[in-house]
């Protein structure tokens, strides 16, 4: 049987505010909360809120048989916390129908997975945590930011329990083959890996109102049709989009939230059925194997990193920031770690690139470059005076290292006093336990 | 095809902008092998590159009953009187001559396109270099307003320098847009780049090359070289160039107490410009109006990288050189600090820069003008 699994992904940036260089160490305030709040109530008018109460429409219409997926950032959802929290209220309303997957990606959404393995973890936990904590799911599918993925990045993720991953079908990955299978990655066999079909997606995301393009007009049953005139055996098709897809990139003019509506009834009339991520990789047998030694995206033509990382000023900026990852890891101060996770946004090197700026709010690569660079430089100087980059990173790694032990050896050793004490009633272990967390508050202190 | 040009200054001897445009503008043409162009200047010095056109002096033409005529050939007090002078030159010139269309180059030899048109009874075109919007800041002077509109009024077709000169064109002189066309500058190619190379030095250099006049906002730059040094140490500033404004900027300077760091070693020609710039780690061009502004290419022509006015008319074809209004100081400071602080920044438009201007030709401006005179003659 044939299963389309249907994906939206929710991201925006924060605002950075005009932050010119005498404003460095003079201003730790970096946002413009008044232009963030404008533009994300634009968006969730004219976008968000009448997709979830489509998609919501959707899964009433069709009885619970339509299901889809949600990526949404931590960084977005903290955003609606603060500025919309109606979003919040429907997300859950979402997630209460149960056919909604709200899927995991990185909290900041950014490609911390290709620069810092240890941060990729801690955004995935910080992720999951909120998404938890709002809708109730413990994520087992990641769709990486731009859909980043590579053997890498699977064989992290199968190490971390994950079980699904949601790529681009990139051509100069899959050649003659179809993305509409699960696949098994290559350095991770544990780990199915979905790609997404771009063609059957851009149709929608660019098509949808071009007169000038074959299909049109785009109907819900024409595009059914199409989906079952597709080989029997290609078994799951997955259709990822942009939010901003609805009402935006195409208005709510063009018929597009009418033409979801409706989408559900013709599918399932053809025989075609829904799945999350989660449940496509359970239902669907995986075909083969697919190895991506290099990063790919969705991104552009080339569908690597280049858009985000491809020139000069990109790599500088992306230098710098991971330049202090293990710095800010040993921090407390929770103002600095949401700067750090907020300023790895992957739009905001996005802005940097000369050719393409997408959504960008700056008058071009450079001025977003200089912006960004101002913040950065801030933002370096309050790490500095945490912990001096006069002591090497080899010299903290180390210590992070011990401490890290250390904590673990506690816990092992603790452990074992307690079952020593349950089994034995001999009261000589605790000194141990002692003795090791005084070694361990000492080496801090150093 | 034969074009009868008017000009008023050709290389190597150039007092601004207008000879420099003149010689690629032609030189640029005279690629097209079925096109020769015939250029008139007030006074020839001889020493002109006539390789790829023909020169005729206005002073070595007689004039029935005057003689010939003798022309300064810069911008004497009696300017107008010597533009009146050229128009009688370039009737005798259009009766001896044989040419399909006339091309005048600014306002000043206007009246001798509109005379030989009388004449000959073939199309004119002229070339707005720029206005005296442009150099006097919107107090115009009516008399040259007046020769100004006059040319326009009678030309078949305008051809501007840039769109931001255009728009000036058809608001300020009334002129139907259809008959007005942007034909943006370019710049030579250098004939040996590499002789041009930046020695390593530990302080940076942020330079302005130009008349230091109100036109071109020298006041802005030493604004935004006071922001920069406020916090910043290791950069020096330089203003080269002379003008009525000089003096009050050395105050201007002094006022700011930033004189050690900011020198003005006056005005500077041919190679040394090339070599200033190369040396330089910024080129800034805070002009207020410019109509095209073709230093900032020269600059990226030899690595250094610039920033421009948005009122300049090279801002329109330029991406790699940034770009802020001329009144807003903090912005030019915060580019000039991030040049010079942020390896990539130096870098990328560095490079960036060389490979762009160095795909702005005069043989393509040379292509938008032969499409002109061919629209004027019918020919398509």
């Amino acid at each position: 049987m044939k299963n389309i699994c249907f994906c939206i992904q929710m991201h925006e940036p924060y605002r950075l505010k005009r932050y010119r260089f005498f404003d460095i160490g003079q201003d730790h305030y970096y946002y413009d909360d008044a232009e963030t709040e404008e533009h994300l109530n634009w968006l969730v008018e004219t976008s968000y809120m009448p997709l979830c109460q489509t998609l919501k429409e959707m899964i009433r219409l069709s009885k619970g048989k339509f299901h889809c997926a949600i990526a949404i950032s931590g960084s977005m959802l903290e955003m609606y916390e603060q500025f919309a929290p109606e979003m919040i209220d429907v997300l859950k309303e979402l997630a209460q129908t149960k056919c909604v997957e709200f899927v995991a990606t990185p909290f900041s959404y950014s490609l911390v997975a290709e620069f810092n393995e240890n941060d990729f973890r801690n955004q995935l936990d910080q992720h999951a945590q909120v998404i938890n904590d709002l809708f109730g799911q413990k994520p087992t599918t990641v769709c990486n930011a731009e859909l980043l993925y590579s053997d890498e990045i699977a064989f992290d993720l199968q190490k971390w329990g994950y079980k699904v991953a949601m790529t681009e079908g990139a051509k100069h990955i899959l050649s003659w083959k179809s993305p509409n299978y699960v696949y098994q990655s290559a350095a991770s066999p544990k780990l199915g890996v979905l790609m997404r079909n771009a063609a059957l997606s851009d149709e929608l995301a660019f098509h949808f109102s071009d007169p000038t393009w074959g299909n049109y007009p785009m109907d819900a049953e024409k595009y059914a049709d199409q989906l079952a005139a597709m080989p029997e055996n290609e078994n799951l098709i997955n259709i990822w989009l942009g939010a901003e897809t609805f009402g935006i990139r195409q208005s709510a003019a063009t018929g597009i939230f009418d033409f979801l509506k409706a989408l559900p009834y013709y599918v399932l009339e053809k025989g075609i059925g829904f799945v999350t991520p989660a449940e496509a990789a359970k239902k669907v047998a995986s075909a083969e194997v697919v190895s991506v030694p290099y990063p790919i995206t969705w991104a552009g033509e080339a569908k690597d990193i280049s858009l985000y990382a491809g020139n000069d000023l990109q790599q500088e900026a992306i230098k710098k920031l991971y330049n202090v990852a293990e710095r800010v890891h040993l921090c407390s101060d929770k103002r600095l770690k949401r700067d750090w996770l907020l300023l790895q946004d992957v739009n905001y090197l996005h802005y940097m690139n000369h050719i393409d700026q997408g959504a960008t709010n700056y008058e071009s690569a450079y001025d977003a470059f200089i912006n960004y660079m101002n913040v950065l430089a801030d933002f370096l100087q309050l790490v500095d005076e945490q912990y001096p980059t006069t002591i090497e990173n080899e010299e903290l790694n180390s210590l992070l290292k011990t401490i890290n032990n250390q904590e673990k050896e506690i816990q092992v050793l603790e452990k074992e006093v307690k079952s020593l004490r349950s089994a034995k009633k001999a009261p000589a272990e605790p000194t141990t336990c002692a003795k090791t967390k005084c070694s361990k508050t000492s080496k801090k202190t150093k | 095809m034969k074009a009868l040009m008017f000009g008023w200054e050709f290389p190597p001897h150039i007092l601004g902008g207008l000879g420099t445009a003149s010689y690629g503008l032609t030189r640029g043409m005279s690629q097209q092998p079925d096109l020769d162009i015939t250029f008139v200047l007030p006074k020839p010095w001889g020493d002109e590159d006539q390789s790829f056109l023909r020169i005729i002096g206005a002073n070595s033409i007689p004039v029935p009953g005057r003689g010939c005529i003798e022309f300064s050939g810069r911008y004497p007090d009696n300017l107008v009187e010597e533009i009146g002078n050229y128009e009688a030159v370039a009737r005798e010139i259009a009766w001896r001559e044989d040419f399909d269309i006339i091309h005048s180059h600014d306002w000043l030899t206007y009246p001798a396109g509109i005379a030989a048109k009388e004449i000959k009874h073939v199309p004119m075109v002229i070339h707005v270099h720029a206005t005296d919007f442009d150099r006097s800041r919107g107090n115009v002077n009516p008399t040259v307003y007046a020769i100004e509109r006059r040319g326009m009024d009678a030309a078949d077709h305008i051809m501007c320098v840039s769109n931001l000169t255009r728009q000036t064109v058809i608001e300020k002189y009334g002129q139907d847009p259809s008959k007005v066309s942007t034909v943006h500058n370019a710049v030579e190619p250098l004939p040996h780049p590499e002789e041009f190379v930046k020695h390593p030095r530990k302080e940076k250099i942020v330079t302005f090359l130009g008349r230091i006049t109100m036109q071109k906002g020298p006041e802005y730059f030493v604004e935004a070289a006071a922001r920069v040094l406020e916090k910043t140490s290791g950069v020096r500033f330089v203003m080269a160039g002379s003008g009525d404004k000089m003096n009050e900027m050395i105050d201007l300077v002094a006022k700011r107490g930033i004189a050690d760091k900011f020198h003005f070693p006056g005005f500077m020609r041919g190679r040394q410009v090339q070599e200033m710039l190369s040396e330089s780690d910024v080129y800034i061009m805070p002009s207020v109006s410019e109509p095209f502004g073709i230093s900032p290419l020269e600059a990226m022509q030899v690595g250094c990288p610039s920033i421009i006015s948005k009122q300049s008319g090279c801002a329109e074809i330029l991406s790699h050189a940034i770009k802020t209004d001329y009144w807003d100081i903090d912005a030019m400071a915060d580019a000039i600090y991030a040049i010079v602080k942020y390896p990539a920044m130096y870098k990328s438009l560095h490079e960036l820069g060389v490979e762009e201007v160095n795909n702005i030709r005069w043989y393509d401006a040379g292509l938008k003008v032969r499409a002109v005179y061919d629209k004027c003659l019918g020919r398509r």
